[in-house]
């Protein structure tokens, strides 16, 4: 047994860091968890992205206080109840409402700064990895939640996607059913995403942002550059107080300030769109509620789903189908089908480069068409995007391989 | 400097993809309908309506113009309109369909033009007349046309109703006259028979019955309506969230160039009318836009002292770092 001083005061620094090593914790977690020198504003979307899920928690915990999961009661506990008797349940549900779709630019700008800098190669995999696994479960969480104020899009949406379990020929109808609980959304349906938004999700969610957190510990923060440097002897040079000379910063207080300076400007931005600009994130369809007998005119996802949707769109039902499930998983082979030697910025990596800016138009564009209406020139146009992100990623191998080592 | 140029990559990949999926593709997934001022001589009408009723349509809102340069009478219109309060009159009965609303207000809120076409024909006013294949008469107000015929009769009762029925109207009183006969608004607590009265349930069976009997009135009169419109018109609770302010002003407006062949009558209401009609919308689909509007610039210059605190912090923090 370790040895216990009988005479240190209860709570007292000494008696705390016999029981539970804070000072070792402290250095480990923070003091002397080092991070490149060399990096810039993006490498703090990970913070804001942390910042962002504990204020779509915090809000979230406050909306479940009011809000009804049953199909009679939803629509109005949130129109009504939470927005016009609750105080300032308005405000916590922009706020939710707002967070639930910034969330997801954020991630996105998160993963493309990954791409850009090459930050899933070389030990990096499992941080790539955890990461994606993260954006499906934030993704199954948006779904969930966007069934709960039971809705026109709320309703349509989970007809829409639920019926994509039927597998197209296969006719998997009682996998469909098995899904909803019932023939068409109704009240077991309503029930079961409320449990998966409230509880297994978000849990999930959580335990996966520790193993996201873990994977970064040891092949450490990628920089700007791509440079592959000794940690230990940056740490050892910054310790004896050449901070000038040494490529780390400790994560606090030093990487934190900055961090902390780019959440403000976020939050300026995030609170602009909360009390000025929260339509975008509201869909006035979804102010209707939810009618099995009256079929929105236009049925189109949140918009961070739109590019993936296109892809399913534009293609007969079991193409379709099958190309979306393509796309739902590709980009976790990313640090496979990437063979280049290169960790460095895409601009340093020839052909890479072009993949890059290529990949991200693509993907725009397929989000612009994914909700506009499939007609005329637009299918045209959604079907040569959905076919170039295909042939996009059939080319990375090819134009990778062939990439001069730096 | 570098990370400002990065920002700036950031920030137009946003807004060109906000662009993309906001207005670019509202503007390309809805029709856009021009509104016409408020201003009902029937321009719209003549040109949507079918080829054979256009020269019908053209010389019913010519012959509203003239009835219009017409000098009323008051007092004579007074005399007339007592044939009107035989219907228009406080706890008014469903009539084929729909309770007549009540004219308390209804020189305030509606425009002159369009209450001369619509004591003239009911139908085309409103331009439902295609719902009436067999005339006007088919009409819940169709009698009127027995009614009130010369164009004298017609300017001495507008004139009446723009002088005596045209006080201080309430955003709630306009929405109850001009919307409320038809939609519910549960959120402000009005149903097709207006407000819901306060009931009392019995405290040893913990049931309710006047509360009953008013909701099995409720669901009489929403019965009628139904098979009278075809369908139970929506409540409109927070149709001003449902749907843009553009979409509502011109739909108001005149509901066949929003959606053709709709059973909505257009409600001739003028500007004061519409201004009253959106305020009440406004109160029970957004109630929280005072509050949203006071504690919006607070919650922003926190976040601007946070930044800049922040801003100084980090400086102290990376000094002599670079």
């Amino acid at each position: 047994m370790a040895h216990f001083d009988e005479n240190a005061k209860p709570f007292s620094h000494k008696w705390m860091n016999e029981r539970l090593a804070v000072d070792t914790l402290k250095r480990v977690l923070s003091t002397e968890y080092w991070i490149p020198k060399n990096i810039n504003f993006l490498w703090a979307m990970g913070m804001v992205l942390a910042a962002t899920f504990g204020v779509l928690l915090v809000s979230g915990i406050f909306l479940l206080m009011y809000y009804q999961p049953n199909t009679q009661l939803a629509f109005d506990s949130v129109n009504y109840t939470i927005m016009s008797e609750v105080g300032y349940g308005w405000l916590w549900r922009h706020v939710h409402g707002v967070g639930a779709s910034v969330v997801f630019l954020i991630i996105y700008i998160h993963m493309f700064t990954g791409i850009y800098y090459g930050s899933y190669k070389k030990g990096r995999e499992l941080i790539w990895l955890s990461g994606m696994l993260l954006f499906v479960l934030f993704s199954a969480e948006a779904f969930s939640g966007y069934m709960l104020p039971w809705g026109q899009m709320s309703y349509w949406a989970g007809m829409v996607i639920t019926n994509l379990f039927s597998g197209g020929s296969l006719h998997a109808d009682g996998l469909v059913e098995w899904i909803r609980g019932d023939y068409v959304p109704g009240q077991a349906f309503l029930n079961r995403f409320f449990m998966l938004h409230v509880l297994l999700v978000p849990l999930a969610i959580i335990g996966v942002i520790v193993l996201h957190f873990g994977t970064l510990r040891i092949p450490h923060v990628n920089n700007q550059d791509g440079e592959e440097f000794d940690f230990e002897e940056a740490a050892e040079l910054y310790k004896a107080g050449k901070v000038k000379e040494s490529k780390v910063i400790p994560f606090s207080p030093v990487f934190l300030s900055k961090d902390v300076f780019v959440m403000g400007i976020y939050f300026i931005f995030f609170f602009y769109l909360v009390f000025y600009h929260f339509e975008f994130a509201m869909d006035p369809v979804n102010f209707d509620p939810a009618n099995g007998l009256k079929t929105p005119t236009h049925i189109y996802p949140e918009w961070y789903f739109l590019w993936s949707y296109e892809i399913l769109r534009p293609f007969s039902t079991n193409v379709g189908l099958i190309a979306f499930a393509i796309a739902q998983v590709i980009f976790f082979t990313l640090p496979f089908m990437d063979r280049s030697p290169n960790v460095a910025p895409a601009s340093r990596r020839g052909a890479f480069k072009y993949w890059f800016w290529a990949l991200l138009i693509d993907m725009i564009v397929l989000t612009f068409m994914g909700k506009l209406p499939p007609q005329g020139i637009w299918s045209t146009v959604g079907l040569i995007a959905a076919l170039t992100f295909m042939g996009l990623w059939i080319l990375l191998p090819i134009i990778t391989s062939k990439e001069k080592k730096l | 400097m570098k990370e400002l140029k990065i920002f700036g990559i950031v920030a137009i990949f946003t807004l060109v993809l906000y662009w993309g999926v906001e207005p670019f593709a509202h503007s390309q997934m809805h029709k856009h309908v021009e509104g016409h001022g408020l201003v009902y001589d029937g321009k719209a009408d003549i040109e949507e309506t079918v080829k054979d009723k256009k020269a019908m349509k053209t010389a019913f809102w010519a012959d509203v113009k003239k009835i219009a340069a017409l000098k009323g009478d008051p007092v004579a219109g007074e005399a007339t309109y007592a044939m009107c309060a035989g219907c228009h009159m406080e706890g008014a009965a469903n009539m084929g369909g729909v309770t007549p609303p009540s004219l308390e207000h209804a020189g305030a809120i509606y425009d002159k033009n369009f209450l001369i076409a619509l004591i003239k024909d009911p139908a085309i006013a409103t331009n439902v007349d295609h719902k009436y294949p067999n005339g006007t008469i088919a009409h819940p107000m169709g009698s009127v046309t027995t009614m009130v015929t010369t164009p004298q009769d017609i300017a001495n009762v507008v004139a009446y109703l723009k002088a005596k029925k045209a006080g201080e109207v309430t955003p709630k009183e306009a929405y109850t006259e001009a919307c409320g006969r038809c939609h519910a608004n549960r959120y402000g607590h009005l149903t097709q028979l207006g407000e819901i009265p306060k009931t009392k349930s019995n405290i040893k069976t913990g049931q309710d019955i006047d509360a009953l009997k008013y909701k099995e009135k409720v669901a009489t009169e929403q019965a009628a309506l139904a098979d009278y419109l075809g369908t139970l018109p929506p409540d409109l609770s927070i149709m001003i969230r449902a749907r843009s302010e553009h979409f509502l002003h011109t739909f108001i407006e005149n509901p066949q160039s929003t959606l053709p062949g709709t059973a909505m009558p257009r409600t001739g209401l003028n500007k004061e009318g519409m201004e009253k009609v959106f305020a009440y919308l406004e109160k029970t689909g957004d109630p929280s836009k005072p509050l949203r509007e006071e504690t919006g610039p607070k919650v922003l210059i926190f976040f601007l002292i946070f930044a800049f605190l922040a801003f100084l912090w980090k400086k102290s923090m990376w000094k002599g770092h670079h």
